[in-house]
């Protein structure tokens, strides 16, 4: 782990209990950002994306069956606190979320300055009139008017409440954001302005984001680095820039090939088949019944291969590239 | 790309080729006090008039709240007109009742945005098939059994017999806005309107869903009204386009002609905030017009756009309600801009 990594996810496991047994939302991931940089979880429904973050955060539903690895936030492993040193220390001081259809997780009987400054007053110890006016500067910064803070939720519109949502994650300045689906519920020019909020965010107070997501275009917006999760894998882990141009999966490759484009002569094609379920998933690679690129070797789990460093898990390029642990692959990664 | 363009988006005369025709359509909800007294009005749909061929897919394009919904359903007759008339088959259907708006709806299928929400949970799919069938005085079991059986095959729903005894809760979004499909084209309907059809459903679905609906789209003729606020899907579908502003259709084009050359601010506004997947894109901000959409309960004077719009002429935009101009032949728009006989957008 070197200076500029801000967060590193290893093993990180989360199944949850159900009559017919365990789901494996999020299966061995792992993962590693750099400060003030946006890596991007892209999947369909179902391949375990909210689960994640929900593990990141350890927001979690009763029904869970196993949580273990590893998560470094700045050398602190954050697996190993109690609860309560876990709210003290780690959510909303180092890292915040922003929920899914934040637009309606806003609490309706209460002001939107007040939940904005909520925070602030618990985690940071300021004084009601303190918390008020560092919440002033946050509607500043996300675009939304200063008199809006006495408003209700239900009198702002749903790009201001997103907006909101984001302003509450902000407050205490945490070095990590997590947006789970932060635009899918948005108008197009809504969403196309909450990315220049979080644009200007990013390159202003040097915060990183790990962004959730379906929507590959949209993502492209504030992307530095792609993760590719499917079936509760992470299967390719890219730079923005390479993966926008020529993704290494061969689900990634179908996922960049289904979006449709606004020009260029592509018709964009879908990927048939769905996800399997995770309750009990393929043994071999778990995206080998949709793959075009199938063949007899995709029947085992395959490893993850460096492909000029980029983690990819898929047989197709076991012929040229080591298979290699992440962790003793990273001294080469991260020079 | 390989649709063939069936119509070029000139201004029609009333003949039995066209389906629907929109004359001044104004959509109104009235605002009460007390549940009484008038307050004002909800403009929602304000002075629209388009015609709608057979076998012509159109989309209708714009952000929510500028009245694609309420011009939607006031075509499946859900809300009527406060103005203006809505002609099916030469016919003005703006004030029908009772067999006559039956027939009506037969005539016309709706796809609705959130299959989940559209499907009642408590019923198998044959079931959900069948009672359009059943309303609609199809009495022999056999035949409906038969037609349900081709409309699950139609939208790929095969082997049937997997289908037939399903709930909505165990199929997947795409198989269930299959359903939704599949009961809408079950009459065998003349127009099809698709609110959103594939918003809800994960990429991968999404392309999959748009090919059925064109497939369906060219064996049955059908006419397919598309709303949508994602451009960038319109173009695999549809040959004509129409962008809606605050109530307003402010610019109507063939497709390819409108992403090529843009003449609205607004459309513009929308073209420049749709993300193509780059990297490039996290480099720099996007243009976006400030401000927000206007109540359509006191929508400002002249152009609705003007407040937001970077180009707005002083004097002129914020009093005068733009005409409709034609720069281009068969490209229509309701900007002020285009006065002086001007043909593309001013850099």
């Amino acid at each position: 782990m070197n200076d500029q990594t801000l967060l590193q996810i290893r093993d990180l496991v989360l199944y949850f209990k159900t009559s017919r047994g365990d789901v494996q939302a999020v299966d061995h991931v792992n993962l590693q950002l750099h400060k003030n940089k946006a890596v991007v979880i892209l999947g369909e429904s179902g391949c375990g994306k909210s689960s994640m973050a929900k593990a990141i955060l350890r927001l979690l539903p009763r029904n869970v069956s196993q949580y273990h690895g590893q998560v470094l936030i700045d050398d602190l492993d954050v697996m190993t606190l109690s609860d309560e040193d876990f709210r003290r220390q780690v959510r909303w001081v180092k890292m915040s979320m922003v929920p899914q259809a934040a637009m309606n997780a806003l609490n309706p009987v209460l002001r939107a300055g007040d939940q904005v400054a909520e925070p602030a007053m618990i985690h940071l110890g300021l004084s009601k009139d303190e918390a008020f006016d560092l919440a002033r500067e946050m509607f500043q910064n996300v675009g939304v008017p200063v008199d809006f803070l006495t408003r209700y939720p239900f009198e702002l519109s749903g790009g201001m409440r997103q907006r909101v949502a984001i302003a509450m994650a902000l407050i205490t300045h945490p070095q990590l954001i997590i947006l789970d689906e932060p635009t899918s519920a948005l108008d197009l020019l809504t969403q196309a302005n909450i990315m220049n909020v979080l644009k200007k965010i990013k390159w202003e107070t040097g915060t990183s984001y790990i962004l959730i997501t379906h929507d590959i275009a949209t993502s492209s917006e504030l992307a530095d680095e792609v993760a590719v999760m499917y079936a509760g894998q992470i299967v390719e882990v890219n730079d923005a820039k390479s993966f926008f141009a020529q993704p290494l999966h061969p689900y990634s490759q179908k996922l960049m090939a289904s979006v449709p484009r606004l020009y260029g002569d592509e018709e964009p094609d879908f990927i048939p088949g769905r996800p399997p379920s995770l309750l009990h998933p393929p043994t071999g690679c778990r995206f080998a019944d949709r793959c075009h690129l199938r063949f007899d070797k995709c029947d085992q789990e395959p490893p993850t291969f460096w492909v000029d460093g980029h983690p990819v898990k898929c047989w197709l390029y076991e012929k040229d590239h080591q298979a290699a642990s992440y962790t003793s692959s990273e001294a080469g990664d991260a020079s | 790309m390989s649709i063939d363009v069936k119509a070029t988006p000139e201004r029609v005369q009333a003949d039995s080729d066209i389906l629907i025709s929109v004359e001044n359509l104004h959509v109104w909800f009235e605002l009460k006090k007390w549940g009484f007294s008038h307050v004002g009005w909800v403009r929602a749909v304000d002075n629209v008039t388009f015609q709608l061929k057979r076998g012509e897919a159109i989309a209708i394009v714009g952000e929510s709240g500028c009245g694609k919904s309420s011009l939607m359903k006031t075509l499946l007759l859900l809300n009527r007109p406060h103005k203006g008339s809505v002609f099916f088959e030469g016919q003005d259907i703006s004030n029908i009742k009772g067999k006559a708006l039956k027939w009506y709806r037969s005539q016309v299928g709706y796809v609705q945005q959130d299959p989940y929400g559209a499907l009642p949970p408590f019923m198998p799919v044959h079931r959900i098939l069948e009672e359009p069938l059943i309303i609609n005085g199809v009495k022999d079991k056999h035949e409906r059994d038969e037609r349900i059986r081709q409309a699950l095959q139609e939208v790929a729903l095969t082997p049937v017999e997997d289908f037939l005894n399903k709930y909505p809760h165990m199929l997947s979004g795409g198989q269930q806005q299959r359903v939704v499909i599949a009961r809408a084209m079950i009459l065998e309907p003349k127009l099809l309107v698709a609110d959103e059809p594939v918003s809800m459903l994960d990429a991968s679905v999404r392309v999959e869903i748009l090919r059925l609906l064109r497939k369906l789209q060219e064996e049955h003729n059908l006419s397919v009204m598309y709303i949508t606020h994602d451009l960038s899907t319109v173009r695999f579908f549809s040959e004509r386009i129409f962008v809606m502003y605050a109530g307003k259709l402010v610019e109507q084009t063939h497709i390819e002609e409108l992403l090529n050359n843009p003449l609205h601010p607004y459309t513009k506004a929308l073209l420049t905030g749709t993300s193509v997947p780059d990297a490039a894109n996290a480099t720099h901000l996007k243009e976006v017009p400030p401000g927000e959409p206007p109540s359509l309960v006191n929508p400002p004077n002249g152009c609705r756009f003007h407040p937001r719009c970077a180009h707005a002429i002083a004097g002129v935009c914020d009093v005068k309600e733009p005409l409709h101009f034609e720069p281009v032949p068969g490209h229509f728009v309701n900007c002020w801009l285009y006065e002086d006989g001007r043909t593309s957008f001013p850099e």
